[in-house]
């Protein structure tokens, strides 16, 4: 009889910080223990709290352990499982303090990082095992899919996705329910329904989560969606280099095959509905959705025009609906919920919640799950722990290489698609980069430019050619030979390729740049004007020096100079010449007085 | 997949397997599982209780869990239910056939067997 389950986090950030070695030892100490027929190990998918990783969970306590090590399992076994002792060192602090007499301690809604959550794209990731199918079907999995064969036409579907006023999790944001819509108005011999997980957003990891974590709920979806629109055939477009996902997502399709939940006359009913992976080689640009359809189809990913749409000219010419995994992953919760349920979470125009992937320099790094319309403050304090290190908060960037910056005076800003347009931003796939006075914005343009230089497929001109001039023009900048009419270059520019280019990426491209002009002008006049890096990033505007007072002539920078760019002699004071400098720091952190400043 | 029957017998069969990770903890049965605990025959009394609520169904509602010393060595087994709203229960020097009387007039009753409690053994 099993009393106790241990959740160990099988996503791709706990794997890669050894939780496999955790889940192996732990099978080896219950052995030892003879608790093994009491005590049962479930893989699951993400939890959402990477930073803190490898993650364990031990029900029906609840106990949340953060950074377990092999070496820790025979103690959590002996103490935890054996007798009962929460191994408090381990439980992740933040909900430590709120143990409390009657609840156990250290458990996981407690924490500042789940409390304010409302999970439902990624309600069973982290709950149960993506690798059996019957632990989904547990969890009310394809009972939607039953509801919409047994009890709905496919209008009646639409309707109830059209009501939710769900929009596409992908960055677009499109009503998903007109999407269906327009796809079911189509006359064809045949449709597809296909799944966009081509996630390229550097930074943003929900979709590679929610198929490791939870992949029937995309097929149940995708199942719903070609009833509601009329199709007989799925594709998930998913990049190679997400393998822990592509092989659940092939296990979770294998087992709905045999559970006849893919497949001929799935319910009794004449319905029939299968579902194909086909992976892609990891260009941002087949993330774009017709560009998507055309390497499915086997050809080199670029876009083409739109219209017509792929609801009418999809995939191989047959009208198709291609959603986000994301998107999908809400469609079961809606159909079983009812479309009032998912308004009641989020604002008017943006209904439901939105998953969040948290990087840059804040303290839980991870994947949060909030009501639209939660603000960015609530984001990055409360759930996110704060900018670590007494560090100062300057930026939010969001939406990826397509998105903008949200300077910290907008930090009270409610989170949906509609404000984050208004401030010159967008919401992409749903990337949070926090950035702290250490980051210089024209250095993040930069960057983000820079990727999308690397990612235009080159068909058009606008985005090819465009893109690189408006890196030149950076690269101007930063390395201290910009000029005033520069940023007025880059602002036409910009605005030319935005309204030329073929396809979103080049559309959007610019917008890193135009919003770091828009709030952080000041820091490019910086580097234009005074020929300064404000946040000190920008090399070639740097420049390293001693502070002659400090310097006590130990000789411990010159020795540690790459570049042999410090001279000086035991015991007097050392100087840098600025024309060997390679500016790589290393003098700063050797230094043991502190008298090396960059300027 | 033919019918929501099936679909439906699938789910009731694995409600119990997971339901360890969502339980409402309605009802918390904790039991005494240090040293003296498990000396004093706590495990059986664990397995019992697991087993009992299960087959009574009311796995959703009611957490099995452990502890550790409760600090009263020589009435070990202890056994303590906590109810929403309601005073804890101890139950001492338990055995797994207690344990089952308990699940069955306790935790499915709602009547305390008081003469397993603390309170009796103390007289």
């Amino acid at each position: 009889m099993i009393r106790s389950h241990v959740l160990v986090c099988g996503g791709t950030g706990c794997t890669s910080s050894g939780s496999r070695a955790i889940s192996e030892k732990l099978a080896e100490e219950l052995k030892i223990k003879g608790l093994d027929e009491e005590v049962k190990i479930v893989q699951t998918g993400c939890f959402g709290l990477c930073a803190l990783g490898p993650i364990m969970i031990i029900y029906p306590e609840g106990t949340f352990y953060s950074m377990v090590t092999p070496e820790d399992i025979p103690e959590i076994v002996e103490e935890h499982l054996l007798k009962g002792r929460i191994v408090e060192r381990l439980v992740y602090n933040d909900s430590a303090e709120a143990k409390t007499e009657d609840a156990p301690a250290g458990s996981l809604s407690d924490t500042q990082f789940y409390k304010k959550q409302k999970r439902v794209a990624l309600r069973n990731c982290g709950v149960i095992n993506p690798e059996v199918i019957d632990e989904y079907i547990a969890m009310d999995g394809y009972f939607a899919l039953a509801k919409v064969l047994k009890e709905m036409t496919p209008d009646d579907v639409i309707k109830t996705i059209l009501d939710s006023g769900l929009r596409g999790r992908g960055g677009g944001g499109f009503p998903t329910g007109r999407k269906w819509m327009f796809a079911k108005a189509s006359v064809s011999d045949k449709k597809y329904v296909v799944c966009n997980a081509d996630e390229g957003d550097p930074g943003a990891f929900m979709d590679r989560s929610v198929l490791e974590g939870d992949p029937h709920a995309v097929i149940e979806a995708m199942a719903i969606a070609g009833y509601a629109i009329g199709a007989d055939e799925g594709w998930v477009y998913v990049r190679a280099e997400y393998p822990i996902a592509v092989r659940r997502l092939q296990i979770a399709i294998d087992q709905a095959r045999e559970y006849g939940l893919l497949g001929k006359n799935i319910f009794g009913t004449d319905f029939n509905f299968d579902i194909h992976i086909r992976l892609g080689a990891g260009a941002f640009v087949c993330g774009e959705e017709t560009a998507l359809l055309t390497s499915v189809e086997g050809n080199r990913g670029e876009p083409r025009p739109r219209p017509p749409f792929p609801a009418v000219k999809g995939l191989w010419e047959k009208p198709t609906i291609v959603n986000n995994v994301e998107t999908y992953a809400n469609i079961a919760q809606i159909i079983l919920n009812g479309s009032d349920w998912f308004r009641s979470f989020g604002t008017e125009g943006s209904t439901g919640t939105k998953v969040f992937a948290l990087g840059g320099k804040i303290k839980n790094t991870g994947l949060v799950e909030i009501p639209m319309g939660t603000t960015l403050r609530e984001v990055i304090e409360e759930i996110g722990g704060g900018v670590p290190n007494g560090k100062k908060f300057k930026a939010a960037q969001t939406g990826g290489p397509s998105g903008g910056c949200l300077p910290a005076e907008l930090i009270d800003t409610p989170i949906d698609f509609d404000t984050l347009v208004k401030a010159g931003s967008m919401m992409g796939s749903g990337g949070l980069i926090v950035m702290d006075e250490d980051t210089c914005m024209v250095d993040i343009a930069k960057f983000f430019l820079e990727f999308t230089v690397d990612e235009s497929c080159g068909k058009c001109s606008p985005c090819r050619v465009g893109t690189v001039r408006l890196l030149e023009i950076l690269e101007k900048i930063t390395s201290g030979n910009g000029e005033m009419e520069d940023l007025d270059k880059l602002e036409e520019l910009a605005n030319y390729i935005k309204s030329a280019s073929l396809c979103a990426l080049g559309q959007t491209a610019p917008n890193p740049i135009l919003s770091t002009l828009h709030f952080f002008r000041d820091e490019y006049i910086a580097h234009i004007v005074d020929k300064k890096c404000p946040a000190g990033v920008c090399k070639q505007l740097l420049s390293y020096n001693i502070d002659a007072d400090k310097c006590k002539g130990c000789t411990l920078c010159a020795r540690k100079c790459p570049a042999g760019a410090i001279v000086g002699k035991v015991k007097e004071v050392h100087v840098i010449d600025n024309q060997k400098c390679v500016k790589c720091g290393a003098c700063i952190e050797t230094c043991k007085f502190g008298a090396i400043y960059k300027k | 997949m033919k019918s929501l029957e099936e679909l439906m017998a699938i789910k009731a069969k694995m409600q119990d397997k997971v339901s360890v990770r969502t339980s409402s903890g309605d009802i918390r049965v904790v039991v005494g599982m240090a040293t003296c605990g498990i000396a004093a025959g706590a495990r059986p009394v664990l397995n019992a209780f697991v087993e009992g609520v299960s087959e009574a169904g009311l796995t959703d509602k009611v957490q099995v869990t452990q502890t550790g010393c409760i600090g009263i060595c020589q009435y070990e087994p202890v056994v303590e239910v906590y109810e929403k709203d309601k005073e804890k229960v101890t139950y001492v020097k338990m055995t797994a056939e207690k344990a089952k009387e308990v699940v069955e007039k306790h935790i499915k009753g709602g009547n305390i067997v008081t003469e397993y409690t603390i309170g009796a053994s103390q007289i």
